[in-house]
């Protein structure tokens, strides 16, 4: 058992280990990374299977006895974009960033106003905003879906955005208040002393040392906005229906596809996996809403 | 501007300045704040008043003209209705399972992958994965990849040590949808921990170590308690997303079978999108946002007191 070991070469300072310390040590070391990289391995399997599978015949992906050697086509790709996936990637794309922007556009001067000059009631602006996260998104879904409906702006990628707005926007005042609060206050109260204007202020000291907190405030939006699933289902049918909408077809009309079902899942995943990958320093501050740096 | 800003947020002064002064200077501090928040009010708070009007209305919508008031009579079969009471329950189990599994696994891992070892960084890109894939994606591969009877891997597995096929998704749904949120989970939990981990002062795990307390001593008496704000942060942060499940069982069981994995998300879903019952569905919401209230204020608070500790620790 290797568990619960955080400082081992404290090991061969004690007289018991001496004689054969480094050799329990290198033991240790290595059942250790045995151990963290079989972890790794399980839970990432099921995407490694995935990315597999979408290389593979439809033969190759249906067989009891696993499939690990075949060679490899990109048919399934082909056939994925031929049976028009363009449009839905558009969509979520749209629906991704142009709601990621209006969350900072929002966000930021509201972060500014709870931070660095903050109201008076901060307290309470804060706990309303994460309140809204904690209401379940279902109990709202109906007078959103009739006030929709009734605006003509059912099927519409600008209701998505709206709504993935206001779906993100809580998250982000969150992080992004957390970062402003790093800003110095001396280096602040000297610009201010030396008759700095408030938007140089801005530009000039916040934004550099905040643009960090800004990039993982994007990251986490574009994470949860590309993923959202339960307004584009009721809200979108074919116009403006997004990425996890297409799949949703596989699973009823093609659901014994696994290959070409492979290919789309790996598409439809592969920005996000990307995009938290590069920013892995970010996400976790991210994901704690700023409170783990 | 030469106004001397507080340092921190927190109770404004504002001194000998005139009231007049005092005023503009409150406004101009609310402006930057004011479109978002209106943003919210508008699109969150505006729609759930008018789902408190529609719970007092019967009014199915594929029948045109069928609105009308019925007072309290939604409330009442919301009380008497067996099937949501079922969901609650399954919301509640499946919420505390996939939040205390994942939290268990996610520990671990990060004990696993706060120690240095070749290829630790990899390790981590790899664990990190699940928690990027799409939910709905992450639905079907385990659905069909992982846990078909006779093409899933994990059938696989268990027919080479001599085990039976099972069709999991079926026989055990609450576990198989549960499988699937711990896996999407583990990987959060495990980044936040992990940073509690790291963010342990090196100094007082040298000084338990020369006071002779040996590695699982130490564990216990010193960095449990450093991690307990981490772990009541990640669980409450998981349990916010996690009692809002809805895309995973849409594609795995779809709620089935019968009712098993119907949670209170789906049950909205199926009585609003499938009955077509505005004022019942209504009702039902009023009712969750109620329930959630109370449990979100309990909540809430204690995300401020972490909120807190994290960053005064800073």
């Amino acid at each position: 058992m290797t568990t619960a070991a955080p400082a081992s070469p404290a090991d061969t300072t004690t007289p018991r280990t001496a004689v054969r310390g480094p050799l329990r040590h290198l033991l240790r070391t290595a059942s250790w990374t045995a151990g963290a990289w079989l972890a790794g391995l399980v839970f990432f399997f099921p995407v490694l299977w995935m990315v597999l599978t979408a290389f593979k015949q439809e033969s190759d992906a249906y067989t009891t006895t696993p499939h690990i050697v075949f060679s490899p086509t990109l048919s399934q790709f082909k056939a994925v974009f031929d049976s028009g996936i363009g449009p839905y990637l558009a969509n979520s794309a749209l629906a991704t960033v142009l709601s990621t922007i209006l969350v900072l556009a929002l966000g930021i001067p509201a972060a500014y106003a709870l931070s660095i000059r903050s109201v008076r009631k901060w307290r309470d602006a804060l706990f309303f905003f994460i309140s809204t996260k904690m209401l379940p998104v279902v109990a709202a879904i109906i007078p959103i879906y009739l006030a929709v409906r009734d605006l003509g702006a059912l099927d519409n990628v600008g209701t998505l955005i709206v709504l993935y707005t206001a779906m993100n926007l809580p998250i982000a005042v969150w992080m992004l208040r957390s970062f402003f609060l790093e800003v110095p206050r001396e280096v602040l109260e000297a610009a201010r002393v030396d008759g700095v204007t408030l938007r140089q202020e801005i530009t000039r000291i916040m934004l550099p040392i905040v643009a960090p907190g800004i990039a993982a405030t994007a990251l986490i939006c574009v994470i949860f906005s590309w993923n959202e699933f339960f307004f584009a289902l009721n809200l979108t049918s074919v116009r403006a229906a997004t990425m996890p909408v297409f799949l949703v077809g596989f699973m009823t009309s093609e659901g014994l596809y696994w290959a070409k079902l492979a290919a789309a899942a790996t598409l439809a995943c592969l920005p996000v996996l990307l995009a938290g990958w590069i920013a892995q320093k970010q996400l976790v501050r991210g994901l704690s809403m700023g409170a783990v740096k | 501007m030469a106004t001397f800003a507080p340092p921190r947020p927190g109770p404004m002064t504002p001194g000998a300045r005139p009231p007049a002064a005092a005023r503009r200077e409150a406004w101009q501090r609310r402006l930057p704040l004011t479109p978002a928040l209106l943003f919210m009010i508008f699109v969150t708070q505006i729609p759930f008043v008018f789902t408190v009007i529609f719970s007092f209305q019967s009014w199915n919508l594929v029948r045109p003209g069928s609105q009308h008031w019925v007072g309290l009579g939604n409330y009442a079969n919301v009380f008497t209705d067996s099937a949501f009471r079922g969901a609650l329950f399954t919301e509640i189990e499946m919420t505390v399972l996939a939040v205390a599994i994942s939290m268990v696994l996610g520990i671990g891992l990060a004990v696993l992958l706060d120690r240095k070892f070749p290829g630790r960084g990899i390790v981590r890109t790899l664990l990190i994965a699940p928690f990027l894939v799409m939910p709905t994606v992450a639905g079907l591969l385990w659905k069909t990849t992982m846990l078909d009877p006779v093409y899933g891997i994990v059938n696989y597995l268990l027919r080479l040590v001599g085990v039976a096929p099972v069709d999991f998704v079926s026989r055990f749904p609450m576990a198989s949808i549960v499988t699937v949120l711990v896996w999407q989970w583990t990987p959060f939990m495990m980044l936040i921990v992990l940073a509690g981990l790291q963010s342990q002062s090196g100094e007082v795990l040298e000084a338990a170590r020369v006071d002779g307390a040996g590695p699982w001593t130490t564990f216990r008496a010193i960095t449990v308690p450093h991690l307990r704000p981490y772990i009541e942060l990640g669980g409450l942060l998981g349990a916010i997303y996690l009692v809002n499940t809805f895309d995973v069982i849409f594609m795995t069981t779809q709620g089935g079978p019968g009712t098993a994995t119907t949670n209170l998300p789906y049950y909205l879903y199926q009585r609003a999108f499938l009955g077509f019952d505005v004022g019942q569905a209504s009702a039902l919401g009023v009712v969750t946002v109620i329930g959630t209230i109370a449990v979100a204020s309990v909540a809430l608070r204690m995300l401020f007191t972490v909120f807190s500790t994290t960053e005064g620790r800073a």
